[in-house]
């Protein structure tokens, strides 16, 4: 990959994720009729959290610390991985999307641990729910990949996520349809967005990823915010470049189809957000099998 | 040469228990430094001899006549037997050493000299059945390795618990050498020889299917295969704690490393056999891994979690047989590599936690991690090492798991994403099975690690626990830079692998491992990953300052007196988990009962118990005992009796062939 289109990529990469947030809450407030906070407020919770200082507890060790710093790094290197407005990504190989989906496993693997190095029960709860309902979504990750795989009969991100709209959608319509909207569940389970878990509350019933955060403040807590968004940016490129395979002769016109259906995809989480209830933990449990089996017909219909 | 030192490897570690046993009653520091000594010498010689020949150095080939009939000391060190003799020295080394601070003969006056004996021994029988290419002599080494292995295991025999784990090892081993002896048999039918054959066979005879099937009894009954795995827990459980890193390290991979030179005796391979291990190798892992999930015995946990990589590995197999039969060679190279690779790895990540866990249990003074809490603490050294070892077990990047774990993935994903027709559908969705192992063993990881390092003690004991000596914390050390290292530096391996797999491909074009999975890109990937970790710790680092940072107790949400028994416990974090797979787990809690308005203090308790033996094989086994009964009317032990049915038969038998 050339330097230039690098730059461009990591710019993308690190910069605009705090946008589709800010995106989501202007949408989930003008359905309730509010006006809401502005577009860029994400940006600004960030740098104020990096400018606080820290109340750390007795109870924790390096590994407290070591939790939001392997979140965020893991979210930025899955975002080298998947192409995002260019057709090839910064690192591809065969079987990337192995890497891609167990880099989200080991940061998973060291947040839960920070959140257990409390010794506090809510973040035990929150710990329990997380690995608990990663079972489900990992394979359901798992099965979508392989739809896509299957469709570009590669192994790669880079390649599995081309592919002019014409082919991608004539040949193939309905596993397409059918992985969009399994990918999108695990994309709302794994950022933890409603109906699964709800990001603006952190008590009692319906905390699983705030809940296991209640203990971090200042600089790393606003890693945690800043991760959490690049998760959301990663993987939802990859639903919207499945269900939008643009390729435009000119990389700008590439660029602004993409900008553009990544924001539709953020004004499509508010609507969900704003027109679903949170369901109750024992049915996400269902949701997230429904998703398994989505793609899993994907597959069949593939292969038939 | 290669094998002439092999054999040297072999005597000397055989040898390093009695050595040890003659000076243990005069100086025992002399006798603990003569039995690691010897047992470092022979692995020296061992781990040279595998070394030459992976690198194609010497010859391979031993032939010394032999007076027992049918036998011959005939060996043979192809590429894959080195791969696992170098595994069987490398560990075996480093658990004597870790022994020496472990099991001081001071607090085991009386089974000290025993258990290096046995130790010693266990590691001699698996080295001679590694290099054997005759029958006889691999199931000479076959039975050193199994008995001395029961004997070592219950080496505290005071202990109740250690005698019935024992004697269901040693019923199940002697069923797996019974089903072994039949396919030896049933071999030497076929090709009238003793020695091992190597291509040739032919597949499509009845007797062929009948060599696999109790092939793969014999030898998934040592490896652990899920429903053939009932002796595995217990065992491993109760063995002294460097002892079940061998047994789980090596031991068990015997039976894989049976079954590969199993598939090396034919030629055409059937579809079925690669579909039957296969799917062996998926329900071993799933129930494996789910199983693990509902211990709460430190060991007894990592135990089920070996159950769960022998189901990789053998899914590994499979996708390797599969190959075969379908010419695939592709999938062979991918599929073998990933099992290959696996053991190796396996084996260290799963010693290396074996040490911990005794250093763990030496602390805490139980195997009970709900008893445990906050020894990273107190023992900062074993929780960094276990927590190595677990990132590795669990296939995370950038360790030595996941290079395993992805050569299987792509095999599965090159037979089934790219491949057409009915097994493209079969292996296509043993991905999506391999992400739920890896999910569940993050799961079951996160739960061990967090509960016994992490938190406020629950016992008195953790509060007081102290660091392990150095002599255990060296082979802790050891292995997981093995691991961090076949992690980074994959292509380390690569050249290795392709030389056994060359020496399996029979039938099948050879190819390249490079040209199907480029290593180099992932190493940059996981460079990278690594230089940004300690980029950003870094620059957090200097974001927050320790002297800034203020020091408060956890936040509970305003309730003002938590205590460590509020902590989430091992049985609370996997409750979910174990309910959704409680058709097979079959977990048994006893409710609480609350009478009156206040009531009395209650218990509640939980368990997964071990179903397999528990609700099938020993009911079973009731079931023909009581039929049995029926014969032993006809038994009143009266020799004379006897004497009148063996006259009987012999009439019977003349008249019958005459």
């Amino acid at each position: 990959m050339p330097i230039g289109q690098l730059i461009t990529h990591l710019t993308c990469l690190l910069l605009l994720p705090p946008l589709l947030q800010g995106i989501i809450v202007k949408v989930k407030a003008a359905f309730a009729g509010r006006v809401g906070a502005p577009l860029l407020q994400p940006y600004y919770d960030i740098i104020k959290l990096l400018r606080k200082s820290v109340v750390v507890s007795r109870t924790t060790t390096w590994l407290f610390r070591a939790g939001p710093v392997t979140g965020l790094v893991t979210a930025i290197v899955a975002g080298l991985i998947v192409p995002l407005g260019f057709p090839g990504a910064p690192i591809s190989f065969v079987g990337d999307l192995v890497f891609f989906a167990y880099l989200f496993g080991l940061g998973r693997f060291f947040t839960v641990l920070a959140a257990l190095d409390t010794g506090s029960s809510f973040e035990g709860m929150g710990a329990t729910r997380e690995v608990t309902f990663a079972c489900l979504a990992e394979p359901a990750l798992f099965l979508g990949l392989l739809v896509l795989a299957k469709r570009s009969a590669s192994l790669s991100l880079s390649t599995m996520l081309n592919g002019a709209i014409p082919e991608a959608w004539s040949q193939v319509t309905a596993p397409v349809l059918l992985v969009i909207v399994s990918l999108f569940i695990v994309v709302l389970a794994e950022n933890s967005r409603i109906p699964v878990d709800d990001p603006n509350t952190h008590l009692e019933l319906t905390m699983i990823h705030e809940a296991m955060v209640l203990d971090h403040s200042g600089p790393p807590y606003g890693m945690i915010l800043y991760g959490a968004s690049i998760k959301l940016f990663v993987l939802g490129t990859i639903v919207v470049r499945t269900a939008c395979p643009f390729e435009f002769a000119s990389s700008v016109l590439n660029w602004v189809a993409y900008l553009a259906a990544m924001f539709g995809f953020a004004v499509a989480i508010g609507i969900v957000e704003s027109t679903m209830a949170r369901l109750r933990l024992q049915r996400v449990i269902n949701l997230l099998i429904a998703a398994c089996l989505l793609s899993a017909f994907g597959i069949i219909l593939l292969a038939r | 040469m290669n094998a002439t030192l092999a054999l040297v490897g072999a005597t000397l570690a055989g040898a390093s228990g009695f050595v040890a046993a003659m000076f243990g009653g005069r100086s025992p520091r002399l006798a603990t430094r003569l039995n690691v000594w010897i047992m470092l010498l022979g692995a020296a010689a061992g781990i040279t001899a595998a070394l030459r020949v992976l690198a194609g150095y010497g010859d391979v080939t031993l032939h010394h006549a032999w007076s027992v009939p049918g036998g011959a000391i005939e060996l043979y060190l192809d590429p894959i037997a080195a791969i696992f003799l170098l595994q069987l020295f490398f560990i075996g080394a480093l658990g004597s050493v870790y022994a020496v601070g472990y099991w001081q003969p001071e607090q085991h006056p009386n089974a000290t000299g025993r258990l290096r004996v046995f130790y010693g021994l266990m590691v001699a029988g698996m080295a001679l059945l590694i290099v054997a290419n005759n029958s006889i002599l691999f199931l000479v080494g076959w039975e050193t390795m199994a008995l001395a292995a029961f004997l070592a295991l219950t080496a505290e025999d005071c202990n109740a618990a250690n005698r019935s784990s024992g004697f269901v090892y040693l019923v199940a081993t002697r069923v797996g050498t019974l089903a072994l002896i039949a396919m030896f048999a049933l071999l030497h039918s076929v090709t009238s020889s003793f020695a091992l054959p190597i291509g040739g066979v032919d597949a499509g005879s009845p007797a062929a299917s009948a060599i696999f099937c109790l092939g793969v009894l014999g030898f998934g009954l040592k490896a652990g295969l899920m429903p053939l795995h009932i002796w595995l827990p217990a065992a491993h459980a109760n063995a002294p704690t460097h002892v079940s890193a061998m047994m789980s390290g090596v031991l068990i991979k015997l039976g894989i490393y049976g079954l590969i030179r199993l598939g090396s005796f034919f030629t055409q391979i059937p579809l079925w056999w690669g579909i039957a291990l296969f799917g062996l190798g998926a329900v071993s892992a799933v129930l494996g891994v789910a199983f693990a999930l509902g211990q709460h015995d430190i060991k007894r946990l990592l135990a089920y979690h070996s159950v769960e990589n022998i189901g990789i590995i053998v899914m590994g197999l499979g996708v390797a047989m599969i190959g075969r039969a379908i010419g695939r060679a592709d999938l062979v190279a991918l599929g073998l590599a990933g099992a290959l690779l696996h053991t190796f790895n396996h084996g260290m990540f799963k010693a290396l936690l074996f040490f911990c866990a005794g250093s763990i249990i030496a602390a805490a003074k139980t195997r009970e991690i709900n008893q445990m809490g906050a020894l990273g603490k107190r023992m900062p050294y074993t929780a960094a090492a276990f927590l190595i070892g677990a990132v590795a077990i669990c296939g995370l990047p950038p360790l030595n798991g996941f290079i395993s774990e992805l050569f299987v993935y792509v095999g599965m994903l090159r037979g089934g994403a790219l491949g057409s027709g009915a097994t493209a559908i079969l292996l296509v969705f043993g991905v999506p099975i391999l992400a739920l192992v890896g999910a569940l063993a993050v799961a079951c990881f996160v739960k061990v690690h967090g509960i016994v390092f992490l938190g406020e003690p629950r016992s008195i004991a953790c509060t007081s626990a102290e660091e392990s000596p150095n002599s255990m914390l060296r082979p802790m050390a050891i292995l997981a830079t093995g691991c961090i290292l076949i992690g980074v530096a994959p292509v380390l391996a690569l050249g290795v692998l392709e030389h056994a797999i060359a020496s399996w491909q029979l039938g099948v074009a050879s190819v390249r491992l490079t040209t199907m999975v480029p290593l180099v890109p992932l190493m940059w990937a996981n460079a990278t990953l690594l230089a940004a970790v300690g980029g950003v710790a870094l620059l957090v680092t200097h974001l927050v300052p320790k002297q800034t940072a203020v020091f408060g107790p956890t936040w509970d949400c305003g309730y003002v007196a938590p205590s460590p028994r509020m902590q989430y416990t091992a049985s609370s974090m996997a409750e979910g988990l174990v309910g959704l797979f409680a058709i097979f787990l079959r977990p048994r809690t006893q409710p609480v009962e609350l009478i009156a308005t206040f009531p009395e203090r209650s218990h509640f308790e939980s368990h997964v118990p071990e179903v397999a033996l528990d609700l099938v094989v020993v009911p079973a086994l009731r079931g023909l005992v009581s039929t049995a009964d029926w014969f032993r009317s006809i038994q009143p032990a009266r020799t004379h009796l006897y004497i009148v049915y063996i006259l009987i038969a012999l009439v019977g038998m003349l008249f019958v062939w005459h």
